[in-house]
């Protein structure tokens, strides 16, 4: 421990701690922009400096360990004056857009401005950096508006083992581009939208649908949703409530007020995938197939592994998506029993994910004659819609999901945290294989945010061993182990974001400490649920017998199963 | 006044690449005597000699090498940092190219002294042709024993390989140039840590200047004593200076630490030619100091420079006559470090240009004496609040410029300020 002084204050606080660490300790706020609470320090904004006595230079208090005896003044006029200037030297260079905007009033430069009470005019002609990337479907890159904190880059590469966010040139005109100056769409991004979640500003955001779930509305569409086991976790958190509030009661109404016909519970289709992925595990462990099998339900990990591990293909469950599989019923199943002609169907998802407004449009994606999912609206777009619906989310009435999908299970429910598949498997394959109850249901060795999970499980004399990466930098790890044959694991569950799908792309802007709160409001609900298990469900077991026949059967391999390609010519230049 | 050539001493007098030529004119004796030395006594003996860096910081060598001898871990670093970007500099490429073995030398001590038994070169990359002459110089001395295994039969092994530079000026700070070495950007790294804790692939790591190492071997052979017979009571030894611009006579030069500025443009550099008159001398680099024909009486010694408002620098002298004007000299200053800026902290980034726009104003008549202002806030905040040396310094050369040269930017602003009111006038 060493003793400090932080603007007169005396503190006493651990070896390596920063001046920024020790201050916040002390009640003193000092402003920041490049520094992110889950991410290195990288001490290249320069806005939060400080004076230390004995040093000629002001230092970031970000990056600066403290020492014995060490006295700093976070406020002085010298500080205050560089630090002004230096945010000055920011807005000149920072596209004048804010009331247009979508971080507008949840922007950490708008934060940080109104935090120094900077009201006065910019010296500087406002500069633009050229460039606005449209092209993916996901994420949308506006390079005016990027303040290069490194932030997203430092996500993109480090975190997710992505790089597909690069600085291009340097000094004034240094900005972030993709690798060759490629567009997005065209490059090794996988949409999964960690940039998006890591941006302080408005220069990484999600791709706006919003608009065309509208005009499908006022055609007169049918206009039907499925919402992801994520989104009940964190849409109150999107409109402002605490980390971690559950309610899909209030989900559902706020939906049906906004214009959707129909609202339908994606913890169905989770429980479906397991049936499915259960055999196809069983199948393979029986049959000699590719092991280990891995989790195909994130679009962003399977575009990963089809640019950087193409030879491992064969490894991926073919079963689709939870989303899409539900997408094939809505325009297969669903008209038949409803009477609406599939082509009078707008079919929307409502998703944590940004990837998955890719994994929509993907050609493939079509087994029902038509785009299985029209479109897909994230958390924040829904949230957005609510708003601008003049819902007061807090106050509204609890509605059910509607049938005939409306019953999903407690393994369907924790499909949104890491781990989450792989419990909903385990739950399924250890009773059909076993042919006996499962008592304990809490398999509480693959919960949890450490980066590579293992377990094994006896199956009453057969072991399987299997293995839970969230993140794609854990996820690269564990299948360069595949690769080189020293991994013997049956069954893989790969999430591509941290934490899993509560961790996703298109939720409100995260951190870990919200990640906790959201992890318990997920197993919380599973606990609630009276059904843990998919193979329980009723409405499963109906689909079958009326429709798909048996899992894996020829109706599914037709509507709920997928093929994969080799992306990685992507890498050429 | 004389030149002293000490690490001069085998320029043009033997062959380059030659180890035995090399230890014929007695080098590599430092590096013999080293290695019967402990290692705190090799550093005791640098500390005592006073050597400062001779790159422009003037860090003190042997504080340096004590920080990375103290640093604990089995792999270390000693870096040659040959990436001599500065303008108007040429004393390191006369070192690499015509006595490569004095670097060797520095260099193995310097790691006999930390306890490191790898080295690297990291070479500008506008200096290709320097490379095989290095390779050779390498080769030669690794077969004379000079280098490699069991070094003069000892204990001590200690190789050196070339890194070619990246190309960008910024790669000559210390921590962008690990950055470059590992495969990355050229951008600097905050600290601490300091590369002497955590340098290259995070081990320890010692980063030296081509000059400052060929003082080493000198200093090792014949003592720190012989080495504070020369230069000034605070300073000591020789120094390289790069003398250019408008003189006659430029070239790279030796001379002890302290020698008279005046008398290095006029007997040195041979004066100004063609009957022009000297207007303005920068020191130390493009980021150095700007100073006026009055100031020139000044000892070259870091100790008096700085208090003087010049800078020492790596020793460049560079002479500009009246044939210029200082307000072009000072937006040429700028415009190289627009382009030299690598763009990661926000202070140098952004600050950089708009000091450009600035300068350039005051030529174009849009700067007034609300600009000037401006001038000098950024120049604190970038001073201040840069992240490395480069963004650090950029004031320096703008605010000696602007004070030095006080009325010829008055008269600029005098007319901007008188242009700007008439043409408010004729808006009404």
């Amino acid at each position: 421990m060493v003793q400090i002084v932080i603007d007169g204050q005396e503190t006493e606080v651990e070896v390596g701690t920063t001046i920024l660490e020790a201050a916040k300790k002390v009640g003193v706020k000092i402003p920041t922009l490049c520094h992110h609470p889950d991410q290195a320090v990288k001490a290249n904004c320069r806005i939060c400096v400080v004076e230390i006595e004995g040093q000629k230079l002001l230092q970031p208090s970000c990056s600066f360990p403290v020492w014995e005896g060490m006295v700093v003044r976070t406020n002085t006029p010298k500080v205050q004056r560089v630090r002004s200037n230096v945010l000055e030297l920011i807005l000149a260079h920072h596209a004048q857009e804010c009331l247009f905007c979508s971080r507008n009033g949840n922007c950490e430069l708008q934060e940080v401005t109104q935090d120094m009470h900077f009201t006065r005019e910019v010296r500087y002609t406002n500069e633009t950096r050229h460039g606005k990337d449209e092209s993916s479907p996901s994420v949308v890159r506006d390079t005016n508006k990027c303040i290069l904190c490194g932030r997203c880059s430092y996500v993109c590469d480090k975190i997710q083992s992505v790089g597909a966010l690069c600085k291009e040139g340097r000094g004034f005109s240094t900005k972030l581009s993709s690798a060759y100056g490629k567009d997005l769409a065209d490059s090794t991004c996988t949409n999964c939208g960690q940039c998006i979640q890591a941006c302080p500003v408005g220069a990484l955001t999600i791709h706006d649908d919003t608009e065309h779930v509208y005009e499908a509305m006022e055609a007169g569409k049918h206009v039907i949703a499925q919402v992801a086991p994520a989104v009940r976790i964190t849409i109150a958190e999107a409109l402002g409530e605490n980390p971690g509030t559950v309610n899909k009661g209030r989900l559902v109404t706020a939906m049906k007020r906004v214009g959707f016909d129909k609202v339908f519970d994606t913890d169905f289709s989770a429980d479906l995938t397991i049936m499915e992925e259960g055999h196809e595990l069983l199948n393979r462990l029986q049959n000699g197939g590719t092991l280990p099998m891995v989790t195909s339900c994130c679009p962003a990990w399977i575009k990963f592994c089809e640019t950087s591990f193409p030879e491992e293909l064969p490894h991926l469950s073919t079963c689709k998506s939870p989303q899409q599989m539900f997408g094939a019923l809505l325009k297969t199943w669903y008209p038949e029993r409803s009477g609406v002609y599939p082509k009078d169907i707008y079919s929307v998802s409502i998703m944590p994910c940004t990837a998955k407004k890719f994994e929509c449009v993907r050609p493939e994606m079509n087994s029902s004659g038509y785009q299985d999912v029209d479109k897909v609206i994230t958390v924040q777009e829904l949230a957005n819609m609510i708003c601008a619906a003049g819902i007061n989310f807090a106050d509204l009435p609890e509605t059910e999901f509607d049938s005939p999908f409306g019953l999903g299970t407690g393994a369907g429910e924790i499909f949104g945290a890491t781990g989450g598949v792989m419990e909903a498997a385990l739950r399924t394959v250890y009773e059909v294989v076993t042919g006996e109850e499962l008592e304990d249901v809490d398999f509480n060795a693959v919960r949890g945010f450490e980066g590579i999970k293992e377990a094994s499980v006896d199956l009453k004399g057969i072991e399987v061993k299997v293995a839970i990466a969230h993140g794609l930098g854990n996820a690269r790890k564990l299948m360069n182990a595949v690769k080189a044959g020293e991994a013997d694991y049956h069954f893989i569950e790969v999430m591509a974001c941290p934490g899993g799908c509560i961790g996703g792309g298109g939720n409100p802007i995260k951190n870990w400490k919200k990640m906790e709160k959201r992890l318990e409001g997920v197993y919380a609900e599973d606990k609630k649920l009276p059904i843990r298990k998919s193979h329980e469900n009723p409405y499963i077991q109906k689909i079958y017998n009326d429709f798909l026949g048996e899992p894996l059967g020829e109706q599914s391999h037709k509507l709920l199963h997928t093929t994969y390609i080799d992306r990685s010519d992507i890498f050429k230049s | 006044m004389e030149e002293v050539r000490v690490l001069l001493r085998n320029v043009d007098r033997i062959n380059p690449v030659s180890a035995v030529d090399y230890m014929n004119e007695g080098g590599y004796e430092g590096l013999k005597k080293s290695l019967w030395m402990s290692e705190l006594d090799i550093i005791h003996e640098i500390t005592e000699s006073t050597l400062r860096g001779r790159g422009g910081a003037g860090f003190p060598t042997g504080i340096k090498l004590s920080h990375a001898h103290n640093a604990r871990s089995k792999n270390k670093f000693v870096l040659c940092n040959a990436d001599e970007g500065e303008p108007g500099t040429n004393k390191d490429r006369i070192l690499l190219s015509k006595d490569p073995n004095s670097i060797f030398e520095g260099m193995a001590i310097a790691a006999r002294a930390i306890g490191a038994d790898k080295g690297y070169i990291y070479l500008r990359a506008e200096y290709p042709y320097i490379v095989p002459i290095l390779e050779q110089a390498l080769e030669n001395a690794r077969e004379a024993g000079c280098l490699g295994d069991n070094i003069f039969g000892s204990e001590f092994s200690f190789d050196i390989e070339i890194r070619p530079g990246g190309g960008a000026y910024v790669c000559g700070e210390e921590s962008a140039m690990i950055e470059s070495m590992e495969g990355k950007r050229g951008e600097p790294r905050f600290r601490p840590p300091y590369p002497t804790v955590q340098g290259l692939f995070q081990e320890p790591t010692a980063v030296f200047n081509v000059e400052t190492l060929a003082n080493i071997g000198p200093i090792m052979y014949r003592g720190a004593d012989w080495y504070k017979t020369m230069g000034t009571k605070k300073s000591h030894g020789t120094k390289l200076y790069t003398i250019s611009g408008n003189v006659r006579n430029k070239g790279v030069y030796e001379y002890e630490v302290g020698v008279n500025l005046k008398d290095l443009i006029y007997e040195a550099g041979g004066g100004i030619p063609d009957g022009r008159k000297l207007l303005a001398v920068q020191t130390g680099g493009t980021a150095g100091a700007i100073i006026n024909k009055h100031q020139i009486n000044m000892p070259m010694d870091p100790a008096y420079v700085a208090d003087s408002g010049g800078s020492m620098g790596a020793g460049d002298v560079l002479v500009i006559d009246n044939t210029n004007d200082i307000v072009d000299i000072l937006d040429n200053v700028l415009s190289f470090f627009v382009h030299e800026s690598c763009g990661k902290c926000t202070p140098c980034r952004e600050g950089s240009m708009r000091l450009y726009q600035l300068a350039s104003g005051i030529i174009d008549g849009t700067t007034t004496s609300e600009g000037m202002e401006n001038i000098r806030e950024l120049c604190e905040t970038m001073r201040l609040a840069s992240l490395c040396g480069l963004g650090q310094s950029v004031p320096i050369p703008v605010l000696s410029c602007l004070d030095n040269f006080r009325e010829i930017f008055d008269e600029y602003i005098v007319r901007n300020e008188k242009n700007k009111k008439i043409a408010a006038g004729g808006a009404k």
